[in-house]
């Protein structure tokens, strides 16, 4: 098994050399590599080539077909899609970006203590990383909305914690099985401090598996956002957001005009399937070297 | 001579699914600022699990009685800071698998310097210039460029003297060595023996020294403790121990080891396998083993006991079996033929 995939993968890899900046993730890794740069880029200077205000409503406009003025048409408002699309992926991809950015933070901390002093400790960690894990995160999100109002922050912290124990298991288990080699007993004889240890020796010696399942909760993270603006408790209009226009754009559908649901959703599942597919492979990558 | 190290009563228990098993029973002995001392017994007979004692890495949930002192601290009650000071300052571990012992992906220079740096007594230059010393020191040719280099880039030999330069680093007053040069081969483990000892004696370092040769033992320590199933079973001066065992185990190990001047078609072995302390017999736990062995062995329990100025001995019979146990084995009545010493078709059989 593991030999099939080293044969697949090493053979593109003679032949376009300077594409890989990530070695050992197959070919359509690299497709889902540089699917996710795409749209990163989208989101970090799309929107200084905006000409068009994506919030100006102009009524005459509304459900105007694509053209030179309007590229992807306008919505039921008379707004540029285009624009809103591109306006609207910082949004929607700065919001799980911060939800996975605190629950790595937090994942890793909790799944390292829990490694380094064990006994009561890691037994309490687990529990609690058990009992948060028994919520699905938009039911959390959904909660979180309805206690502080809905809008991007209530949601992206209640999200955060729920995908704390995704990290925090995958660290705790991984860096297990790095307290237990020979190394860190001889790092614990020199009297290394253990916050040395668990942070110089063996997160590093982990991280390849970290950013792997971060990246998977990513996209998680980006379609529970999304739903969460779509059904009207996350991102508020008029911000341009993905989940928002897909939400937006549900009136269109029934009046034949499906362009702008269709657009956003279009971004949503690129966007995802290809974060999903680069994690799994980091996921299979970090595995195949530990 | 004054006691560095103190092991007194030392009893392991260790931790096997619901029970608990005893690894060591009542281990006591102590190492003289300066001295070495040999530990030797075979795989299983407790020798790691005193050194893990003494540097309190025993694997989470063994309970442990008796005391380890360490000048006049007693190194089981250490906690936090005071057992991360007495790790990095007063003890220093030589392993046998240097490979497993060190991060495989850092670089050799790293794994000198960290703690030098981390301890915050000296810069990274500094640090790093201290390495190059100790590492010429252990005689690293070329120790710049293996500074940059990573530990499966290194032999074994060269990584085993990367290990003894980390532990020497701190300078500290007792070096536990595991085994040092097992996994070597016959000539590199000279070279790193040499190393070590003359480290230890340019710096003046006491050295607790496992081994399961006894040849080595009695060349490089001043002492050597004979463990047998988690128990000293003989404890005396290591120059005497090959002329002079004390304890029938001693004798037969001694009478194992091959011999240029001797031809022999089967090179001799202790009969029996070896016990471990949980499994041990009521009586002597080495009477099943022993040529010597009487009824009373097995049914009375020997204390080490002294043996004049000469050493201690944990052997009922250790009085009058006294410069005999070096016997010729041929000539006396072998209790278990079958299981090593003669050999014949019926060994062959056993052993296919």
């Amino acid at each position: 098994m593991t030999s099939t995939t080293a044969i697949a993968t090493a053979r593109p890899a003679a032949r376009t050399p300077r594409l890989r900046i990530l070695p050992g993730i197959g070919i359509t890794g690299q497709i889902a590599f540089w699917t996710v740069i795409a749209v990163a880029l989208l989101a970090a200077i799309g929107p200084m080539f905006v000409q068009v205000d994506p919030n100006a409503v102009d009524l005459e406009y509304a459900y105007y077909p694509p053209s030179p003025w309007y590229p992807l048409g306008a919505d039921a408002s008379g707004r540029d899609i285009l624009s809103r699309l591109i306006v609207g992926s910082r949004t929607a991809l700065l919001g799980p970006l911060a939800v996975v950015t605190m629950a790595t933070f937090l994942g890793t901390l909790l799944g390292l203590v829990a490694v380094w002093f064990g006994g009561w400790v890691d037994a309490t960690i687990v529990r609690v990383i058990d009992a948060i894990f028994a919520f699905p995160g938009i039911l959390v999100a959904i909660l979180a909305t309805a206690l502080f109002g809905p809008g991007l922050l209530a949601a992206t912290i209640a999200l955060a914690i729920a995908y704390t124990p995704y990290i925090a298991r995958i660290v705790r288990s991984a860096a297990l099985r790095e307290r237990n080699l020979p190394y860190i007993s001889a790092l614990q004889v020199q009297g290394r401090h253990g916050f040395a240890i668990s942070a110089r020796h063996i997160l590093p010696n982990v991280s390849g598996l970290i950013v792997a399942n971060a990246t998977l909760c990513f996209g998680l993270a980006l379609i529970d956002l999304a739903a969460l603006s779509f059904i009207g408790f996350g991102v508020q209009p008029p911000t341009a957001d993905w989940g928002a226009m897909v939400g937006g754009g549900m009136s269109g559908i029934l009046q034949g005009e499906p362009g702008e649901a269709l657009a956003a959703s279009l971004l949503i599942v690129i966007t995802v399937a290809a974060v999903n597919t680069l994690g799994d492979r980091l996921v299979q990558r970090s595995e195949n070297r530990a | 001579m004054t006691a560095l190290l103190t092991v007194e009563d030392l009893t392991v228990d260790l931790k096997v699914g619901d029970e608990m098993r005893t690894v060591l029973k009542q281990v006591s002995f102590s190492v003289g600022e300066g001295q070495t001392v040999g530990l030797v017994g075979e795989s299983g007979s407790g020798k790691s699990m005193t050194v893990r004692a003494v540097s309190r890495l025993l694997p989470e949930g063994a309970a442990v009685t008796g005391s380890v002192r360490f000048g006049d601290r007693d190194v089981l009650d250490l906690r936090g800071d005071a057992l991360r000071r007495y790790r990095a300052s007063d003890v220093a571990m030589v392993f046998q698998d240097a490979r497993a012992h060190t991060n495989p992906v850092r670089r050799i220079g790293d794994f000198l310097t960290e703690a030098m740096i981390l301890n915050g007594k000296t810069g990274r230059r500094q640090a790093e210039a201290t390495a190059v010393e100790l590492l010429e020191a252990v005689g690293v040719h070329d120790a710049e460029r293996r500074m940059r280099q990573y530990p499966h880039e290194l032999s074994g030999g060269l990584l085993q003297r990367v290990m003894i330069a980390a532990s020497v680093a701190a300078r500290p007053r007792l070096i536990l060595a595991d085994e040092p040069t097992t996994a070597l081969d016959v000539t590199t483990q000279a070279e790193v023996m040499a190393i070590l000892k003359r480290m230890q004696q340019e710096y003046g370092m006491a050295m607790l020294f496992i081994t399961h040769d006894l040849e080595l033992a009695g060349s490089i320590c001043d002492e050597t403790v004979v463990l047998y199933a988690g128990e000293v079973v003989e404890q005396q001066r290591s120059a005497q121990l090959h002329r002079d065992p004390l304890h029938p185990y001693t004798a037969a190990l001694v009478q194992a080891r091959p011999d240029i001047h001797r031809r022999s078609e089967r090179l001799l072995s202790v009969p029996g396998h070896p016990t471990t302390a949980y499994e041990a017999p009521a009586g002597c736990a080495f009477a099943p083993r022993c040529r010597f062995a009487q009824d009373r062995c097995r049914a009375e329990k020997p204390a080490l006991e002294a043996l004049d100025a000469a050493g201690l001995s944990r052997c009922l019979r250790a009085d009058e079996l006294r410069g005999a146990l070096l016997a010729p084995v041929e000539a006396a009545a072998d209790p278990v033929p079958a299981t090593g010493l003669a050999a014949g078709p019926a060994d062959e059989e056993a052993t296919r």
